[in-house]
């Protein structure tokens, strides 16, 4: 516990940040690149085609690791958020902030890619079911802490003020999820089980499973990149910063 | 080859969505190394405007 409360207050500091996020950044861009290239080969050459769908089936390994990660990442932000507003330290509101504009880009993704599937499945690119309209509304969630972010001319003040937005919003997280349960929904099921068996092909699931572990440490990886230009920017004034900067190459 | 690009006959499908996919996070990733360069170049700005003013008023 004293170690894990002495890395917490670590971590906590700018600067130590700084240095930690670049040391593992590439390491994050490497595991996520190389899961993503055997997902990517497994999805799409190695498993069969689907007994009724065909090769539609194979928009399942960007659009369901997109669809988690929409989820996943909203999770990150809340609590990252939900710190931010109650001990309010910096590093918080740098990681809820940095997390709500890769959200938002998943959830865009897991939005245009479900309508690419629902063409040629459901025969409609869109209809305002369960499902679609709550992953449409966390959207828009994102898009409002990222705006309510921007809209002040203090970042430190914009950032509380969106995240209490973002903890607010995350009421709309167990709404997503069990859409599918709670209403009659054109979307299925899940398919996909942590506990008990899986209703889906081994040789479908575990390419699957290696794009959904790939977008979890592309989301680190980018995560640590945006942290890293948010804090530059936000100690301006810090010595630490201008040491930084002089070493820096120019147009680095 | 030719047979795999077709997908079955869903290639309007499957493709535009591995595009998207894709395309959304370079976006991401270019988004955060243009700000990173436009937050270097203004830092160093910053540095040497401020190194300027001491140096000036040391010569005063």
């Amino acid at each position: 516990m004293n170690a894990f409360k002495l890395w917490y207050h670590k971590l906590g500091s700018p600067p130590y940040f700084y240095v930690f996020a670049g040391y593992i950044q590439p390491w994050l861009w490497t595991i996520a690149l190389a899961l993503a290239a055997a997902g990517l080969y497994g999805g799409l050459v190695l498993a069969p085609p689907d007994y009724q769908q065909g090769d539609a089936f194979r928009i399942i390994f960007v659009h369901v690791p997109a669809a988690w990660m929409s989820l996943f990442v909203y999770g990150v932000m809340a609590v990252s958020a939900f710190i931010a507003v109650v001990w309010r330290p910096k590093m918080a509101e740098v990681l809820a902030m940095e997390s709500a504009s890769i959200g938002a880009a998943f959830t865009l993704i897991a939005l245009v890619t479900g309508s690419l599937w629902g063409r040629p499945t459901w025969g409609t690119y869109w209809t305002w079911d369960a499902r679609l309209t709550s992953e449409l509304v966390l959207l828009f969630i994102y898009l409002g802490v990222i705006g309510l972010y921007h809209a002040f001319e203090d970042p430190r003040q914009g950032a509380r003020a969106a995240s209490f937005l973002a903890v607010v919003g995350a009421v709309n997280l167990p709404i997503v999820h069990y859409s599918v349960v709670w209403w009659n929904t054109l979307h299925q099921g899940t398919t996909v089980r942590y506990f008990g068996p899986s209703s889906i092909a081994p040789s479908m699931l575990w390419p699957l499973l290696a794009m959904t572990i790939a977008a979890k440490f592309y989301y680190g990886a980018s995560l640590m990149g945006r942290a890293r230009v948010s804090l530059l920017s936000l100690e301006r004034g810090k010595d630490w910063v201008a040491e930084i900067v002089r070493k820096e190459p120019a147009h680095g | 080859m030719d047979k795999f690009l077709a997908m079955g006959g869903y290639a309007d499908f499957v493709w535009p969505a591995y595009a998207v996919f894709f395309l959304v996070l370079a976006a991401d990733v270019l988004a955060t190394v243009l700000r990173r360069r436009r937050v270097l170049r203004e830092l160093r700005g910053r540095i040497a405007r401020r190194s300027a003013r001491q140096r000036g008023s040391v010569s005063a």
